[in-house]
């Protein structure tokens, strides 16, 4: 067995990871102890890697070769790779002949390496001329980018993972931390059992575990983050809690600030925000940190989509960094504003300029020093001053036929972009459309004229950069499968072909040399290091066998030996005259607000074990136990105003289009808001019509940021009549369920909803999946017979029982060893609850037999019932935790020990530890069970003592 | 002794057949007006009346002659019945009111039974009539065929009803290598759908049964000694067989009613009271009886006849018989089927399927109107009481349909 060190692709907090391989197949993976941003931890996502990389998996899921398609709506037929890079290459060449480069447009990724990002990027702006080059970090940080640069000059988080140890004031808003970056919150954790003087604010609309742990949580009614901010400014002000002398020697523009927030009083914020004003004036107090002794205790601010997926993004992340530079918490150890990135290098692709609006090395296209240092350093005669278009504007612009191609790169656009109409209008009226992706089938792949096989985790050389400023390698353990290729070298490939089809752009000096000579990806990077000199982000100073030693936190200008932990530490930025920069937006509420028709907000984000379009964590079915289906959540009381049960189905509309999906309700929410995980696309939230789920959200960006508002969109929710109804689930060899999944997509297009789902446990050598489909009118025969062909339920010893004319169609399957193995209820389908269970527990079915089939809406035996998984690595239940912990004696009343106790016994939360969060709180309700016992207990005594005993009465 | 204690002459009832039929009508009758007639039997078997249906366990071996006997001797003589073994009934005068068997007896009647049953029905298939050539209906048949067994080994049955399935299984249990022959596509086609018969034949085959299904028999080949030596299809193919068993249908026995006089359409025809159309004074039952149009061959509903028919004997009756809603079973040990009613569908019908091959079971019940009016079991026949019952009562089953299928536990549970 050998090893090899890489990172891991899922968020941006750029875990180590340590793979294990053998014979060229990826058998194991665990956290690198050595690596900084983790410390030998993985969550639930990165601990089962090597899962998503088995060999049946890179048979199965993975894009092999390249393909392409006569026409749309024709199949995929295999070509050879000259083939393919030619026809690239002059479809591009024509495209850009004909219409100007900027009829072309390139959708790319955070998740490509910087290597790959710089090569596209010159690709773009270098040799086609043209800026359209943006990638789906537009969804995701940009407005964190335009923060930054407003505020303190450069794209560049000042501060570390470490001053999470650090911090006194810990204030996390718009991040569900705890599932969406869960080693930082381990280290959190860690730091708050270390200090428990620790604060730690949380502000979200919803209680979610990150809030729920929180000392302070503000609920906050959706996009009310910059009045908030304001006001905690305005309790600032007047308690004096700023540091005038700092904020005069460090900033400019903080009178119109002070001006802006003078009558934005707690009072007037507590109401718009929907939030208690004493707690507004403890967030503030405690974000200020000032000690009795006039000394302050450091804030670090940790935020994410919350704020930055917003029509008013840049607002919210300026106005927080007001905080911090107001406090002149910034620049010092736990203290500043520390953006959470949500891909795994979308700071590498902003350090290469890997957007429509940036340019190499941090530089703007604005500026026409920085657009010749550019043109120079790539040798050509100029890179172009017209702003590129941002993700949302360039779909816009294919739908509109100003965008003729498109080259789409390692994501998948038809699942996560908002508007999903308007996106795939956009990619049916692209005269060509290239995809390039590692995975078989994305909601993308129906509109590729071609496709590109790239390599992925575990195959990839290169680098990426995390959310402290910290490059680390990313290095293969194995061989891509099939002819997949890097992501670097198919766009060299097509560039040094494009090179020979259009006229050069070369300055004189470079006419003559390829501007895409790379070898490898040091190469690259090389080339990318030089753009750096001189910048913010400037590491002239590591080479890439530095890199191959230790991860290295920008900037490492040449001299310097190790990275940078904390920027502006001198209380000087990169502005022109050395000052941060005051912004002092008026409070805007989302940009659609709600009204009689769409009376409720519709908030989306994202599941603990879940990735982004789950074209990776979607594979395994271990990680939808802790969520298995798509679902809205919803506040109990607008459930019941509306009639609704969690689980029926609703009908939910916006402005942009409707989705009918199961409803469900929830604690965490607040009345009239609604929820949805960003994750649901059309490969698992199905049905005709689907998108998934951003067939809901809406394309409003920040206009600063270019950030779309996916977080909020005003929506009305209804029951939803769809009689016909089937539930499906099928234990499938682990060789066939991803080809059945694929399969079922055309089943699922033809009903009204339909969603599919795979679960089990992995490695077990099976998968199973789940289908829901539901319709206005009746399930043909010839589609129940499909369906049950693709389930293996067309033949053998199937269990069968029909109905047609009352719409009853069951089948059912037992294995040898009599175990339900697949079943298909359609009409009455009461039972299937109960059949999952039998079929997910492998019961014993065979003593049922034949009354199986009579699908009665309980279960003829008794089954544990289903009861949702908490930890998501030792598999075990909300109910076994519960039980455990009603079991544990009286006595034992302190949480920790009570929460030992439990992890003893259960060894929950003992690994990845993702699961903590709720493991605390459920720890901390057994508790408060206990208390109200008791209380009643009391209070019953109390009031029947006088009557019994009172000698007086 | 006065002339008033003399008892009176009594009426004098014959019956002709001492088959299942017309016993069981004796015996409902004797429950019911033990005294009331002097009883006269002719059976033209030289066996008293046995269970007929039980020649097929017979023939397959697990049950004996005796064991299936009805009626012993001394029964009839403690009833003081008359019985006349061996002996064919020629002729009816209706006008003397006297019935003439072969020996030239006779048998004065006040009333007269008639429950002559069926024959076999023989295909006019050239060598019909070679040796090794029979059909199924009696004690004797069952012997014969039984001795072939010992000797032969091809056996050819054509027909795939119940009865020539019966005798397949008879012979092939007894060692012969047994074909059927059969018209249609499934055996049994007239008791069960398509999915039952391919089950029940493919149970058969597992047993060793062979099948030519949709072949037609164009005639039998005999060797020099006149002894059948194989069948030949018409499409030319021929397959050995040393015994070939006709089980091609029944005829109702009618010539000796026809004779007499008595109106008879595939059958005696019969009112509801069981008394033939054309002389009150004599009544058919069974195979041989032709009501509304039917003569029906099994035993329940001519059961059923002879409760009615007994009622009408004793001069008590005010029953009337209207008709059958018939099932069907196979005796063939270790197979259960079922079917009754209508049970292949129609326009405006409809299904309800179940299958569990597994156990090897198959269920269809066929509505319509929200009524059950048939059903078709195989492998799990235990609801078949209920669901005739169903189909007799021709309840409205909407708020039970989807219970239907599971039985009456299922519903109660």
């Amino acid at each position: 067995m050998a090893e090899t060190r890489s990172t891991c692709p899922y968020c941006g907090v750029g875990c180590g990871v340590v793979i294990a391989h053998e014979a060229g197949a990826i058998t194991g993976v665990r956290g690198d102890p050595d690596h900084p941003a983790n410390f030998g931890r993985l969550c639930t996502k990165g601990s089962t890697l090597h899962l998503t990389a088995t060999p049946v998996l890179l048979q199965t899921a993975r894009l092999h070769r390249p393909m392409a398609r006569t026409q749309r709506g024709a199949p995929l037929a295999p070509i050879g790779w000259d083939t393919a890079l030619d026809r690239v290459a002059d479809r591009l060449a024509a495209t850009i002949t004909d219409h100007g480069p900027d009829a072309v447009g390139f959708y790319l990724s955070g998740q490509l390496l910087t290597e790959d990002y710089h090569v596209f990027n010159k690709l773009a702006k270098g040799l086609i001329g043209s800026n359209n080059v943006d990638t789906n970090s537009r969804l995701c940080m940009s407005s964190a980018v335009s923060g930054y640069k407003s505020s303190l000059g450069a794209d560049a988080p000042p501060a570390c993972y470490d001053d999470l140890a650090l911090a006194r004031t810990v204030f996390i808003t718009g991040s569900n931390m705890a599932w969406a970056h869960p080693v930082l919150f381990r280290r959190l954790e860690d730091a708050r059992a270390a200090r428990p003087d620790m604060k730690l604010v949380v502000v979200d609309p919803r209680r979610t575990e990150t809030a729920a742990v929180a000392d302070l949580h503000l609920a906050i009614q959706p996009g009310t983050d910059v009045m908030l901010h304001h006001a905690m400014l305005h309790i600032m002000l007047a308690e004096g809690l700023h540091d005038a002398a700092w904020i005069a020697a460090h900033t400019n523009g903080f009178e119109a600030l002070r001006e802006r927030v003078r009558d934005l009083t707690p009072a007037r914020a507590a109401r718009i925000c929907g939030v208690p004003e004493t707690d507004i004036v403890q967030a503030a107090r405690w974000f200020a940190g000032q000690s009795t002794d006039g000394g302050r205790f450091p804030t670090l601010s940790l935020y994410c989509q919350g704020l930055n997926q917003s029509s008013s993004g840049t607002d919210k992340n300026t106005t927080l960094i007001n905080l911090h530079l107001t406090t002149g918490q910034i620049g010092q150890p736990g203290a500043g504003p520390l953006s959470l990135t949500g891909q795994p290098n979308a700071m590498g692709g902003r350090e290469v300029g890997g957007l429509a609006t940036l340019l190499s090395g941090h530089r703007d296209l604005g500026n026409p020093e920085h657009r010749a240092e550019v043109a120079r350093l790539w040798g050509v005669t100029d890179v172009p001053a017209r702003p590129g278009k941002a993700a949302v504007q360039m779909f816009e612009a294919a739908a509109d036929g100003e965008i003729r191609a498109l080259w789409i790169a390692c994501t998948n656009p038809a699942q996560s972009l908002p508007d999903q109409a308007m996106v795939r209008r956009a990619l049916e009226r692209c005269e060509f459309v290239v995809l390039q992706e590692a995975y078989r089938h994305t909601a993308t792949t129906p509109y590729a004229d071609l496709v590109l096989p790239a390599s992925s985790w575990g195959e990839k050389d290169g680098s990426v950069t995390n959310s402290e400023r910290r490059i680390s390698r990313v290095r293969p353990a194995i061989d891509a499968p099939g002819l997949a290729r890097h992501d670097w070298l198919i766009a060299r490939d097509v560039a040094q072909r494009l090179e020979a089809r259009l006229p050069s752009r070369r300055t004189p000096e470079s006419a003559g040399r390829s501007m895409f000579d790379f070898r490898t990806p040091e190469s690259v990077w090389l080339e990318h290091r030089e753009m750096t000199r001189g910048r913010d982000l400037d590491i002239t100073g590591l080479d890439w066998a530095a890199l191959d030693r230790a991860p290295a936190q920008w900037p490492c200008p040449q001299g310097q030996t190790t990275g940078t932990a904390r920027l502006y530490t001198d209380g000087r930025f990169v502005t022109g005259d050395g000052r941060a920069r005051f912004s002092a937006p008026a409070p805007r509420g989302p940009a659609e607000s709600c009204d009689d028709d769409f009376p409720l907000a519709l908030t989306s984000g994202r599941l603990r074990d879940q990735w982004h379009g789950m074209s990776r964590t979607g594979t395994l079915g271990r990680l939808l136990a802790h969520t298995p289906e798509p679902a809205l959540q919803m506040h109990r009381r607008d459930l019941e105003r509306r009639g609704l049960t969690g689980g029926d189905l609703v009908r939910v509309r916006t402005r942009r289009g409707e989705l009918v999906l199961p409803v469900q309700a929830s604690d965490e929410l607040a009345e009239a808001q609604v929820h949805l995980a960003m994750h649901w696309g059309s490969e698992v939230l199905g049905g005709a019509g689907s998108a998934g789920v951003n067939t809901l959200t809406q394309p409003i960006c920040c206009p600063s940021s270019g950030q779309p508002e996916l977080k909020h969109s005003a929506a009305q929710v209804e029951a939803v009549d769809l009689p016909w109804r089937a539930v499906a689930a099928a234990w499938l060899p682990e060789s066939d369920w991803v080809s059945t999944r694929e399969a079922l997509q055309a089943l699922m297009a033809r009903q009204t909803y339909a969603s599919c789902v795979p679960f089990g446990r992995e490695p077990q050598g099976r998968v199973g999946l789940l289908l829901r489909v539901a319709a206005d009118q009746p399930l043909s025969a010839d589609w129940l017979s499909q369906l049950q062909a693709l389930l293996k339920l067309d033949a053998g010893t199937v269990l069968r029982y029909a109905d047609r004319h009352a719409g009853q169609d069951r089948a059912m399957h037992l294995d040898k060893a009599g175990r339900l193995d697949a079943f298909l209820l359609s009409g009455d389908t009461r039972a299937a609850s109960w059949m999952l269970d039998l079929l997910q527990q492998d019961g014993d079915a065979a003593a049922l037999g034949r009354s199986l089939l009579a699908a009665s809406p309980t279960s003829p035996s008794p089954l544990p019932a289903r009861s949702p998984q908490i930890c998501a690595c030792l598999d075990v239940s909300l109910q076994r935790i519960q039980d455990t912990l009603g079991a544990l004696p009286e006595h034992s009343a302190d949480p920790a020990d009570r929460l030992a106790r439990l992890q003893g016994e259960l060894k929950c939360g003992t690994q990845c530890g993702s699961c903590l969060p709720k493991l605390r709180t459920l720890v901390q309700d057994s508790l408060t069970a206990k208390v109200v016992v008791q209380v009643a207990v009391a209070s019953a005594a109390r009031t029947s003592s006088p009557r019994s005993i009172s000698p007086m009465a | 002794m006065t002339r008033d204690d003399l008892p009176a002459p009594r009426p004098r009832l014959v019956l002709v057949g001492n088959g299942m039929a017309g016993m069981r009508t004796l015996e409902e009758l004797l429950k019911i007006a033990p005294e009331r007639y002097d009883i006269t039997v002719f059976g033209a078997e030289p066996h008293p009346n046995y269970n007929r249906i039980m020649l097929s366990p017979v023939l397959a071996g697990e049950q004996t002659i005796e064991q299936i006997v009805l009626h012993p001797l001394d029964w009839y003589a403690r009833h003081g019945i008359t019985l006349h073994l061996d002996r064919k009934v020629e002729r009816i005068d209706r006008v003397r009111r006297v019935v003439v068997a072969d020996d030239g007896s006779e048998a004065p009647y006040e009333r007269l039974l008639i429950a002559t049953g069926s024959t076999p029905f023989m295909p006019p298939i050239p060598g019909r009539a070679l040796d090794g050539v029979l059909a199924w209906r009696n004690i004797a048949d069952t012997q014969a065929m039984i001795e072939a067994a010992r000797t032969r080994h091809h056996a050819v049955v054509i027909g795939g009803g119940v009865l020539g399935l019966e005798a397949a299984n008879g012979l092939s249990q007894r060692g012969m290598s047994v074909s059927v022959v059969h018209l249609a596509a499934w055996p049994m086609d007239r008791q069960l759908d398509a999915a039952a018969g391919a089950l029940l034949q493919a149970e058969l085959e597992r047993r060793g049964l062979r099948f030519e299904l949709g072949a037609q028999t164009e005639a039998l080949l005999g060797d020099e000694q006149g002894r059948v030596r194989a069948v030949r299809f018409q499409d030319g193919r021929e397959i050995p067989a040393d015994l070939v068993v006709m089980a091609a249908g029944i005829r109702p026995n009618t010539a000796l009613a026809e004779a007499a006089g008595l109106r008879c359409e595939r059958g005696i025809v019969v009112h509801d009271t069981l008394q033939s159309v054309t002389d009150p004074r004599i009544y058919a039952v069974g195979e041989c009886a032709a009501h509304r149009g039917i003569a029906y061959g099994l035993v329940a509903p001519v059961f059923e006849q002879g409760r009615v028919c007994a009622t009408h004997l004793a001069e008590s009756g005010i029953g009337r018989y209207v008709g059958s809603q018939v099932s069907t079973q196979l005796k063939v040990s270790g197979i259960a089927l079922y079917s009754a009613g209508n049970f292949t569908g129609g326009d405006d019908h409809e299904e309800i399927v179940l299958k569990d091959p597994a156990a090897g079971v198959y269920r269809k019940l066929v509505l319509h109107r929200d009524k059950l009016v048939g059903a078709c079991l195989y492998g799990d026949t235990s609801e078949g009481a209920w669901y005739l019952q169903l189909i007799r009562e021709g309840r409205d089953v909407r708020g039970i349909r989807h219970a239907l299928m599971f039985g009456a536990a299922a519903l109660a549970s």
